[in-house]
């Protein structure tokens, strides 16, 4: 099988940048702040591979460039340098031709396409879940209209269809129809949560980029909403990219994954190695400060 | 099927002052296809963390883990990527230990159905009947399949844990103590369905604290070294 997705050295860095930035940061060095020229390196020469229906974590504390990571995933923020290939096959098929050659499975990288070009990428095949609901809900506006303002994206036009799709996508979440027209701002936070699932589930994406969904909720509600993204994952097939600092939540949800530091991938492997056998010293001391 | 070669795994532990602990060393055998083999050993000479290589779980720090897939291609589970360490999990590869490790808030039924469902494609009536059946042979009373295993008691969490292993009849399955918090009837029950499982085709490799149930169960025992060693690089 073939990933879905390959990342190449993503690099991200925030200032002017200097020739010594990337030797002279990272965790041997322990900082991600450059000493000759001040930029911060959020994150450098970072590669993955995600499958298809797979679910990968990525763990580290706060600073270590994870979000950064995914944020270059989902084209919010630029990637300094770097590559991103998508499988041809999960794309529709007029962005696949105008994307791909005939004869290579992979489109060309779509770190250097135009902001136009990777929108259509980001709305035929992503969905993004921010830890912060502000970042990823209109709270002012009704909650199905936050769902329709995606379909609209994604080149629906009917109102009527609209509608029934936010209904059935806000079931599927476990929101009540019944509370479609209020906004977000109404709800609690596990609830603005599963909106936000069922926003970034409106476009059908095969992948999902799950941001620290289920920091800062209560446990019981943080157990739901673990829950329901197993449940969907399962149900639709996803690609899951899960970013946590949690290792409970990386235990129940991924197959593999990788540890950050600093920018900097320290190490990659099958979770249940990871947890129980880690190698970098900064993995180990994760493992065992663990509740 | 299974050869091991010169198998050691170092554990250095950085946090400790870079401190390194033996898990095992040199350890070399062979599994014949339709074996079942016991390791046994003093604790602390490294049992478990055998098995652990084997599955992946601890990577190996030296040797080999030659092991025959079902097409008959050799794989060194000591140094295979990721990617065909899952994919032997899910269609070959099971493990089985003294702790349930299963996802919370899924019902005990749900929870044997799920490797028949994702690994076999059995359909789900199927499943449900072939889990019905295991579960009423370990003596599971009917009053729990739909309540959550993490409620259970030990036993019935060990019991749990088994007929997860077993329902799916992997190819190789690897045994950490199945039968460690079991009263003596259960440990009966389980020792039988290990047996058909086996006359099934299944592999296994296992590890029994109990001498008697060792020697009822496993066609050939072997010795593994003497107790840990520590030492600092």
């Amino acid at each position: 099988m073939n990933p879905l997705l390959k990342a190449r050295n993503l690099t991200k860095l925030f200032g002017k940048g200097c020739s010594q930035c990337l030797e002279q940061t990272g965790p041997d060095q322990e900082t991600n702040l450059c000493p000759r020229c001040g930029t911060v390196v959020a994150c450098a020469d970072v590669s993955f591979d995600l499958y298809p229906n797979e679910v990968l974590g990525i763990v580290g504390e706060s600073g270590s460039g994870k979000s950064t990571l995914v944020r270059m995933t989902h084209f919010e923020w630029e990637a300094t340098s770097g590559e991103l290939y998508l499988s041809k096959d999960v794309l529709p098929e007029n962005l696949a031709r105008q994307l791909a050659d005939e004869d290579d499975p992979y489109t060309q990288n779509l770190l250097t396409l135009s902001s136009f070009q990777q929108r259509q990428v980001r709305n035929a095949l992503m969905g993004m879940v921010y830890q912060n609901p502000y970042l990823g809900l209109r709270m002012n506006v009704s909650s199905g209209g936050n769902i329709a303002e995606r379909l609209l994206g994604a080149g629906w036009r009917h109102i009527g269809k609209m509608r029934d799709r936010a209904a059935s996508l806000l079931e599927k979440t476990e929101i009540s129809p019944a509370r479609m027209d209020e906004p977000p701002k109404n709800f609690s936070g596990g609830m603005q949560q599963r909106v936000q699932i069922a926003k970034a589930l409106s476009n059908n994406p095969q992948l999902l980029l799950l941001d620290e969904v289920t920091t800062g909720l209560d446990l019981s509600v943080q157990a739901r909403v673990l829950d329901l993204i197993r449940s969907l994952q399962r149900e639709f097939q996803l690609s899951l990219l899960v970013v946590s600092h949690d290792l409970g939540v990386i235990n129940l949800l991924c197959t593999r994954t990788m540890v950050m530091k600093y920018g900097r991938t320290v190490e990659a492997g099958l979770t249940d190695q990871i947890l129980q056998d880690p190698q970098h010293r900064y993995t180990q001391l994760l493992v065992a400060s663990r509740l | 099927m299974l050869t091991v070669e010169r198998l050691s795994k170092n554990f250095d532990v950085h946090i400790l002052g870079d401190k390194r602990i033996a898990g095992c060393r040199q350890i070399s055998f062979e599994v014949n296809e339709g074996e079942f083999v016991a390791l046994s050993g003093p604790s602390g000479a490294g049992k478990s963390t055998i098995l652990k290589c084997l599955y992946r779980t601890y990577l190996p720090t030296e040797g080999k883990v030659r092991y025959q897939n079902q097409e008959g291609k050799e794989v060194d589970l000591a140094r295979a990527d990721e990617r065909t360490v899952i994919d032997l999990r899910h269609r070959e590869i099971g493990y089985v230990s003294q702790f349930l490790e299963v996802v919370p808030r899924v019902p005990a039924l749900e929870v044997v159905m799920e490797p028949m469902l994702s690994r076999n494609g059995t359909n789900p009536e199927e499943a449900r009947e072939q889990a019905e059946e295991l579960l009423r042979s370990l003596m599971i009373p009917e009053s729990l399949w739909d309540a959550y295993p993490a409620t259970f008691s030990g036993g019935e969490q060990q019991r749990i844990n088994i007929a997860r292993a077993l329902g799916w009849q992997p190819r190789l399955l690897l045994l950490d103590e199945p039968t460690a918090s079991l009263d003596r009837d259960s440990v009966a029950i389980v020792l039988n369905l290990l047996k058909e499982l086996r006359q099934r085709g299944t592999t296994m490799v296992g590890i029994f604290h109990d001498k008697n149930v060792m020697r009822a169960t496993a066609d050939r025992v072997i010795s593994v070294g003497t107790a840990r060693k520590e030492s600092h690089v």
